[in-house]
C-alpha cells in the first residue's frame, strides 16, 4: 500500500519558510501542544465527532461511513470549521501520497528554489518525507524540514540523506519549562541539536519569545553551548510571540517588547551568533 | 467659460500645468491631419483612441536621447564643454533635460545612468557620490515632475549602478522611474539582491527581460549593446531615437460594436486596426515632413537622436473586458481556457496585420509600427491596462498569474508590463523575489515590477505616484507632480488598491 499522510494544506509560495521563494506543505498532527501555538488546528486529526458539518455555511462538509467528506469546490473557506472544532482539527485535510504532492509542488516551477515541509509535525510521517524529498530532489528542488524535533533525526540516515537542513524550534532549555510550555520532555529535542550541529544540517534555529513562560536567554546559552563555533554561521530566530489564532490560555497573552527583544538579541551575539534576526 | 478660460482660472492647477494645457489646447484648435470615415467611425465609439497626443504633433510622443554619447561630447547648442567630472556631467545633463521635448513637454527618459555616470565617478568615495546623486534626483523629481520620466540601469553591476539604488532609496521620489535590465547570465545575484531591497523599499526600479529584449533594435556602431531602453510606462524603444505616437485599439469599446465573436474576429478586429494603421501613418507624415522638427531639432544635429530611429507605436488596451463581453459572464480571462484561447486569437490576428501593414519613416521597426501594450492613463472606467487581468481577478496562485502574462507579453514589441504589490514582509526574504523574477524570466515574462502593498509610492498604470499626493489632489489641492491628476483618478477607477498582494 502507497504511503500517505495528511495533508492540511500548501503554499505555493512562502517568504518565510527557508530561503528563497518555496512551496509549504503542512502536514496535519503534532505529537505536542505548544501553548502559543498560532494554527492549533493543525494539531491533531479529525475524530469525525460531525460538530463543524451542522455549522458549515457553505454546506461544503458531510459525514460518510463516519469520516468527514470535505467538497473542496464548494468550501468558501470562511474557516467556521476551525473555530468550532473542539479537538483541534480540521476536515478540511487530505490524505497524499508523496507523488500527489510532488506532481503539485513541481508545477511551481521554475518559480520557487525548493520546498519545506512543516506541521503539525512532519517528522512523524519519515518515510513518507524520505519519499518526497527523493522525488523533489529529482527535479532539482530544495528540501528542508520544519520541526518540533521531538523525533529523533540521528536514527533516520535515509532521510538526512535526502533533506538540505531542518529548522529547529528549540522553544526552551529547561526541561521543566518546555514540559509546561508543550507537554512533552525536551530531551530528545537537545540531542537532535546536537546530531544536526555535528552534521551540519541546521537551517535555521528558532526561538518564540513568550514573557512569563520561556527564557529565551537560558535557551540561548544552552544552543551556544551545545554547537559550540557552529554558531557564527547559524541563522538564529528570535520570533515574537502573538496571539494571533492562538487557543487557550494564552490567547490574550501580550507580545514582548521591542526592548526586549533587543537585549535577546543582543545576547546572542555575545553567545557568538552573528545572523540574529527578529520577527 | 472657454476650455481656455477654465484653464486660467483652475485653482487645482499649478502655474507649469496650466502653461502645458493652454498649449495643448492651442494645438488642438488645428486639425492638419485627414482621417478617413473608417476612423471617424470607430473614434467617435471610442474604439480607437489618439492618446490626447494632440491634433498637430510638433514633436515625438518619446525622444530617448543617448546620454552616453552626451556625456562623451557636450553640447555645442547648448554651450557645454564635454564634462570632465561628475559635477560637470550632472549640471549638462539638467540643462539637456530642459530641451528635450516629449508629449508631457518634459523628458521622459533621463538615460542609462549607471553607464553614464560609472566613467566620472572613480576619484571620489561613495560618500560624495550618494549626495551628488540625491541632489541630481531631487532634480529630476521636482523639475521634471512626471511619473513617466524614466531611467534605466543594469544589466551589469557597476558602482554608479549601486550607488544610484542607494540614493533613489534614501530621497523616496516619485520621479524617475527606474528600469534594471536583468540577465541571469550577467546581472548578478548580490546586485539584483540590492536592486529588490530598493523596490521593496521605494517600488524602484522594475525589471525588464534583458536577454529578451535586448536584440529587440540593431545598434550600428560597436560599443553599445544596449539597442533598447525603456521610458514612460514601460515603452521599449531604440536608444537614440523613439517612438513618434502611440495609438491604440480599445478592445473593450470595440467588443461593444460586436455582433458575435467571430464577426468581431473577421470584421471590426481588421476594420479598426486598418483605420488605426492608416492614421498613425498620417500621423508620423505630418511629424517627419511638416512639423520641421527633426530638421531644426539641435538632439539631432548632434546625434543624440536620430529620424531612422524611431518608431511608431500601435496600442491594444481593454482585453479583459474584451473577452468578457465577448464570451459572456462565467469566463474568466485570466483563469479560463477558452477566455485566455480567444484573447490569444485577438492578439494574434492584430500582431499579423500590423506586421503586414507598410509603415512610413520605421526604419528601426523594420518599416512596421510595433505592438504596445497600453496601460492607459487618467480615469479610464472599464478598460484594464493592456493584457493585464483585471484587479480583483487576478488567479489565486501567483505563478498562474506570471505564466499568463508571458504568454500575451509575446505578442508585444515595444513593451507590455505586470504590476504586483507584494507583501511587505517580503522585504526580509529579497531572495524570494529574486527567484520569482528569475522564474518569470525563465518563462519568458517580458516585464515586471512590485511595490510593497504598504508603500506611500504606488504604481499606476506604471508610472509611480505618492498616495499621499494623490490624497492632497482629490482634495482639491494643486501638486507640483502632474501625474498625481491622471493616477488618481485612475487608482480609484481601476481599484487599484485592491490589487492582488503577492507573496502572502
Amino acid at each position: 500500500m502507497a504511503l500517505t499522510a495528511p495533508v492540511n494544506k500548501i503554499i505555493p509560495f512562502s517568504l518565510v519558510d527557508g530561503p528563497g521563494s518555496r512551496t509549504s506543505v503542512f502536514l496535519q498532527g503534532c505529537n505536542i501542544a505548544c501553548a502559543y501555538c498560532h494554527n492549533p488546528e493543525t494539531q491533531r486529526l479529525c475524530v469525525g465527532c460531525g460538530t463543524c458539518v451542522e455549522q458549515c455555511p457553505a454546506h461544503a462538509l458531510s459525514v460518510v461511513d463516519g469520516v468527514i467528506v470535505w467538497d473542496e469546490q464548494a468550501c468558501v473557506g470562511c474557516d467556521t470549521c476551525i473555530s468550532v472544532c473542539p479537538h483541534r482539527a480540521s476536515p478540511k485535510v487530505r490524505v497524499l501520497t508523496p507523488a500527489q504532492v510532488a506532481d503539485v509542488v513541481v508545477g511551481y516551477q521554475p518559480f520557487i528554489r525548493g520546498i519545506t515541509v512543516s506541521g503539525g509535525e512532519c517528522m512523524l510521517h519519515p518515510d513518507w518525507l524520505r519519499e518526497l524529498f527523493s522525488l523533489c530532489r529529482a527535479h532539482g528542488l530544495g528540501t528542508l524540514i520544519d520541526s518540533n524535533g521531538t523525533v529523533p533525526f540521528w536514527d533516520k540516515p535515509e532521510l538526512m540523506e535526502v533533506a538540505d537542513g531542518v529548522m529547529l524550534d528549540v522553544k526552551a532549555w529547561d526541561c521543566a519549562t518546555f514540559e509546561r510550555l508543550t507537554g512533552a520532555p525536551n530531551d530528545t529535542v537537545l540531542r537532535n541539536l546536537a546530531y544536526l550541529s555535528d552534521s551540519d544540517k541546521i537551517e535555521e534555529l528558532r526561538i518564540v519569545v513568550v514573557p512569563g513562560w520561556n527564557d529565551p536567554q537560558d535557551t540561548i546559552r544552552g544552543i551556544a553551548a551545545t554547537i559550540g563555533s557552529a554558531a557564527r554561521d547559524t541563522q538564529l530566530k528570535l520570533i515574537k510571540f502573538r496571539p494571533f489564532g492562538v487557543k487557550g490560555e494564552l490567547a490574550r497573552a501580550a507580545s514582548p517588547a521591542d526592548e526586549e527583544m533587543a537585549a535577546l538579541a543582543a545576547c546572542a551575539r555575545r553567545e557568538g551568533f552573528e545572523r540574529v534576526e527578529i520577527r | 467659460m472657454s476650455e481656455f478660460m477654465d484653464i486660467i482660472t483652475a485653482s487645482n492647477l499649478t502655474y507649469n500645468q496650466k502653461l502645458l494645457h493652454l498649449a495643448q489646447a492651442a494645438e488642438n484648435c488645428e486639425h492638419p491631419i485627414p482621417t478617413t470615415p473608417e476612423f471617424d467611425y470607430f473614434f467617435e465609439r471610442d474604439a480607437i483612441c489618439d492618446m490626447h497626443e494632440g491634433n498637430a504633433p510638433y514633436r515625438p510622443r518619446y525622444n530617448c536621447c543617448d546620454m552616453e554619447k552626451f556625456a562623451r561630447q557636450g553640447s555645442e547648442f547648448l554651450r557645454l564643454d564635454t564634462p570632465d567630472n561628475l559635477d560637470d556631467l550632472i549640471m549638462n545633463l539638467e540643462i539637456l533635460y530642459q530641451n528635450v521635448p516629449s508629449v508631457t513637454s518634459r523628458p521622459v527618459y533621463v538615460g542609462q545612468l549607471d553607464r553614464v555616470f560609472d566613467p566620472f565617478i572613480a576619484d571620489l568615495d561613495d560618500d560624495e557620490v550618494l549626495v551628488r546623486f540625491k541632489r541630481f534626483l531631487n532634480y529630476i523629481d521636482r523639475t521634471v515632475a512626471s511619473g513617466y520620466c524614466h531611467a534605466n540601469l543594469g544589466p551589469d553591476d557597476t558602482r554608479a549602478g549601486r550607488l544610484l539604488l542607494q540614493a533613489d532609496a534614501a530621497v523616496q521620489n516619485a520621479v524617475p522611474n527606474f528600469t534594471l535590465k536583468y540577465d541571469p547570465e550577467r546581472t548578478s545575484d548580490d546586485f539584483a539582491r540590492l536592486a529588490l531591497a530598493t523596490s521593496m523599499a521605494c517600488a524602484n526600479p522594475a525589471y525588464a527581460n534583458h536577454r529578451l529584449l535586448k536584440d529587440t533594435f540593431a545598434v550600428p556602431e560597436a560599443g553599445y549593446d544596449n539597442g533598447y531602453t525603456v521610458v514612460s510606462c514601460y515603452n521599449v524603444l531604440p536608444v537614440r531615437g523613439g517612438a513618434y505616437c502611440l495609438d491604440r485599439v480599445k478592445l473593450s469599446q470595440l467588443a461593444d460594436l460586436a455582433t458575435s465573436t467571430e464577426q468581431f474576429l473577421n470584421e471590426l478586429v481588421p476594420q479598426a486596426t486598418a483605420a488605426l494603421l492608416e492614421y498613425m501613418n498620417a500621423r508620423v507624415k505630418f511629424l517627419v515632413e511638416d512639423s520641421n522638427f527633426f530638421q531644426t531639432s539641435f538632439l539631432v544635429r548632434e546625434g543624440l537622436i536620430e529620424r531612422d530611429r524611431f518608431v511608431g507605436m500601435f496600442g491594444v488596451i481593454g482585453m479583459h473586458e474584451c473577452v468578457e463581453k465577448l464570451l459572456g459572464a462565467g469566463h474568466r480571462y485570466g483563469s479560463d481556457d477558452e477566455a485566455n484561447d480567444l484573447a490569444d486569437e485577438i492578439m494574434t490576428r492584430i500582431t499579423a496585420q500590423v506586421n503586414d501593414f507598410p509603415a512610413v519613416y520605421s526604419e528601426a521597426g523594420h518599416d512596421r509600427f510595433l505592438m504596445h501594450a497600453q496601460a492607459g492613463f487618467g480615469d479610464q472606467l472599464a478598460s484594464t491596462p493592456g493584457v493585464r487581468i483585471r484587479v480583483g481577478e487576478e488567479p489565486e496562485v501567483f505563478f498562474d498569474h506570471i505564466r499568463h502574462s508571458a504568454r500575451m507579453h509575446r505578442f508585444f514589441t515595444a513593451g507590455v508590463s505586470d504590476i504586483f504589490p507584494v507583501e511587505p514582509t517580503a522585504a526580509h526574504n529579497v531572495d524570494a523575489l529574486l527567484d520569482v523574477v528569475k522564474g518569470a524570466f525563465a518563462v519568458d515574462d517580458k516585464y515586471l515590477s512590485f511595490y510593497p502593498s504598504d508603500s506611500d509610492l504606488v504604481r499606476i498604470t506604471g508610472f509611480l505616484v505618492k498616495r499621499s499626493e494623490m490624497e492632497k489632489y482629490a482634495r482639491g489641492e494643486a501638486v507640483l507632480a502632474d501625474t498625481s491628476h491622471d493616477g488618481e483618478g485612475n487608482w480609484r477607477a481601476n481599484h487599484l488598491g485592491d490589487r492582488k498582494v503577492r507573496l502572502g
